[in-house]
């Protein structure tokens, strides 16, 4: 193939830490500490331990054992030449994050964080979720490790995925429903910073995506990396070249931080970032925070964010929970302002579709976030045409889902079928739409072709 | 030369410590929450912190973020601070800003510091923000000659309590509890313990106790060990309750009282 010799392999037998950020976390201008002080000797001491630790071999034993036996890493590659079918002729790939115990990529970052807890001697954890898959992992973890657990979840979530609520119960954590704000995954930072501020000596606050104050954002990037070190050794060994382009939905951003660190250095694979661009980016209902953002300060750290005339976070709007956040985290800011990585909004009615196409093509049900990278792959393999290889990294399964995309395709109730409606669309489907088996049929015969 | 530490100074010379209360503007509205201002300089306070609502105040706890909320939602912000700066100068008092960092950052840090100046502010307070990002500013408020406070924490370092200070004007913030904003039944003992600790890195800086004093018995007991006296989510319940200007005035008499009655303010 002459993309071979456009991508050689490039071993690299341990892929190095990127440069960056700085001793003071700072990305360019990006990251840093931005809060009270009476957190920074906490800060202080996570940082201390944490670069401690990283090192130490028998953490690194202890990490990679709970990995493999636990959450049952390494996670395959799949390729999906039907779903691909759709993508202009470009080969699709997925590194299916959604096969991990617990569902998400979110277990990566929590084992790590727990351990961490372990060391520095604390008894409790608390963490903020939106679409409840931190939390899940996190109450995992705690359960594992006999720790004790609290979540912050927006009120506003707690009712778009019960079932995680759920989960988190079962599994021993406290659920504290979060009713000040927007009420959503934003209003729960706040009241998980406000508790760790309270109960700073016995409580380790475990935060759930690459933002944040320093080290959350380069402590979080180097236990999520582990999704890229793997998938570019996968692909280098399947396909003997490296993809022309990884792509990854960002709302924190955790997913697409742990796939792209590994590329960073192969300057000839493009990085892309698909955003939740809600009603449109055009509608103010988004929560496509470097497309339609600017540069502040939320939540610790310098970054790109929603904001007002009067420097006031914005809501933001996206069908999907976990990206429903008007922050993101400082490394992809600095990845953007630096040209490494491209960052494009996917509306809602383009990743349901993307949702569905999937399902009805591969039969795997992806989380509606992880949807808004395979919408994204949709568009980016008719730009590359034929023979390009995309890698997509499939975040979590879409289980917690099944509600909202019930909804979204009118599923409740058959007795209404409007045939041609339903998932067979590319715009949000009117009340009462309800799918039709042989229209999706259809439409993917029609759209191969 | 710095307002706020001239002005506390004064309340030392004066044998009491010295009386700071907070309000964001805003709440109900604009209008009256500078009434309440006013009232609240009125009832006896030295310098009044105007705080600036904003949509995620990390270290409030509810009464505040009651108030902000209502205020954020109303689109309150940044620019409306400076007519409240204007009243509380009028009013006799040191007008003082206190804000989360990014309404600043937003509005421009110089932009921010030249009108604060042209309005009679004496600096600003400005909780998420550790001296070690604030270089643009430190440079601000070098050229402005505004004063800026930073706060300090139970859980700072000897090491970081040095160079905070050291970053400070006007006064420090000993931030005296662990936790958020809000009315306490007592002073914690890490209060006079932290004032300790600053003061003996602060030189002739004023040290001042904010967090969770509400009643003129508390603010005594601060008075007792630190130069003043800072009191805020008990003035927002009053607010809060409905009890308007009047009732803002009654606890600055109150606290006044309590601040004279401290007595033992060291030297």
């Amino acid at each position: 193939m002459t993309s071979s010799a456009v991508h050689p392999p490039q071993d690299r037998p341990a892929p190095a830490r990127p440069s960056w950020p700085d001793a003071t976390g700072h990305f360019g201008v990006f990251g840093g500490r931005f809060v009270p002080e009476a957190l920074i000797a906490a800060l202080d001491e996570l940082t201390e331990a944490y670069e401690a630790m990283r090192v130490d071999p028998a953490f690194l034993a202890e990490f990679a054992a709970l990995q493999r036996d636990y959450t049952g890493r390494p996670s395959p590659v799949t390729e999906v030449p039907r779903f691909a079918e759709h993508a202009g002729g470009a080969r699709v790939l997925l590194k299916r994050e959604d096969l991990n115990h617990t569902g998400s990529h979110k277990i990566n970052n929590v084992l790590g964080q727990a351990l961490l807890t372990r060391r520095i001697g604390k008894q409790r954890v608390i963490a903020e979720t939106g679409a409840g898959q931190h939390g899940v992992a996190t109450a995992t973890a705690a359960a594992l490790m006999g720790l004790s657990c609290t979540i912050y979840m927006g009120e506003e979530d707690t009712r778009r995925q019960a079932l995680n609520v759920a989960r988190m119960r079962l599994l021993g954590a406290e659920v504290i429903p979060v009713t000040t704000g927007s009420r959503t995954l934003k209003d729960a930072i706040n009241e998980a910073f406000r508790d760790w501020v309270t109960n700073v000596e016995t409580t380790n606050y475990v935060f759930g995506t690459v933002a944040g104050p320093h080290p959350f954002p380069a402590m979080v990037r180097d236990f999520q990396r582990v999704i890229g070190d793997e998938a570019r050794a996968q692909v280098l060994e399947r396909e003997g070249r490296l993809p022309d382009a990884v792509l990854a939905c960002v709302g924190g951003g955790s997913n697409a931080i742990g796939i792209f660190t590994a590329f960073v250095p192969d300057e000839g694979v493009r990085l892309v970032g698909l955003e939740a661009g809600g009603d449109g980016v055009d509608t103010g209902r988004h929560a496509a925070t470097i497309t339609g953002g600017a540069p502040g300060v939320l939540h610790g750290a310098r970054s790109y964010l929603l904001q007002d005339d009067n420097g006031q976070t914005i809501e933001s709007h996206s069908i999907s929970a976990g990206l429903d956040y008007p922050g993101v985290g400082p490394e992809h800011s600095f990845l953007h302002d630096v040209g490494r990585a491209e960052y494009r909004p996917v509306t809602d009615a383009e990743a349901m579709e993307a949702f569905a196409l999937l399902c009805r093509t591969e039969g795997i049900i992806p989380a509606i976030e992880s949807a808004h990278a395979l919408a994204g792959a949709l568009v980016l393999g008719r730009e590359l045409g034929p023979d390009a290889l995309l890698l997509v990294n499939l975040s979590g399964r879409g289980d917690k889902d099944v509600e909202t995309a019930s909804r979204w395709f009118g599923l409740g109730d058959r007795e209404h079928v409007e045939p041609g409606a339903g998932m067979d669309t590319d715009q949000r489907p009117t009340e009462g739409a309800v799918v039709n088996d042989e229209a999706v049929a259809g439409q993917d015969a029609g759209e191969s072709a | 030369m710095s307002a706020l530490q001239d002005r506390i100074a004064q309340a030392r010379a004066e044998g009491r410590a010295a009386l700071l209360g907070y309000l964001p503007v805003g709440y109900p509205d604009v209008p009256r929450s500078i009434e309440a201002m006013v009232a609240l300089v009125e009832g006896g306070a030295d310098a009044v912190e105007i705080g600036v609502p904003y949509s995620d105040p990390g270290m409030e706890g509810p009464v505040i973020q009651e108030a902000m909320d209502v205020a954020v939602r109303a689109g309150v912000g940044l620019r409306d601070v400076f007519g409240a700066v204007r009243a509380v100068a009028d009013a006799g008092a040191v007008p003082v800003v206190m804000s989360y960092w990014n309404p600043i950052e937003h509005y421009g840090v110089d932009r921010f510091a030249d009108d604060l100046a042209a309005a009679g502010g004496a600096g600003a307070i400005t909780p998420d923000l550790i001296p070690d990002e604030a270089a643009p500013w430190l440079a601000a408020t070098e050229r402005t000659g505004l004063d800026r406070v930073f706060l300090v924490a139970p859980s700072s370092t000897d090491a970081r309590l040095a160079a905070t200070v050291a970053a400070c004007r006007g006064f420090v913030y000993a931030a005296s509890t662990m936790g958020v904003t809000g009315a306490r039944a007592t002073v914690s003992d890490a209060a006079e313990r932290l004032v300790t600790r600053t003061r003996a890195v602060a030189g002739e800086l004023p040290v001042c106790v904010g967090l969770g004093v509400s009643t003129g018995d508390q603010a005594a007991e601060v008075a007792g060990f630190a130069d003043g006296v800072i009191v805020g989510s008990a003035y927002v319940r009053r607010v809060l309750d409905g009890r308007g200007p009047e009732g803002v005035r009654a606890l600055s008499a109150e606290l006044a009282e309590g601040v004279r009655r401290g007595a033992g303010v060291p030297s």
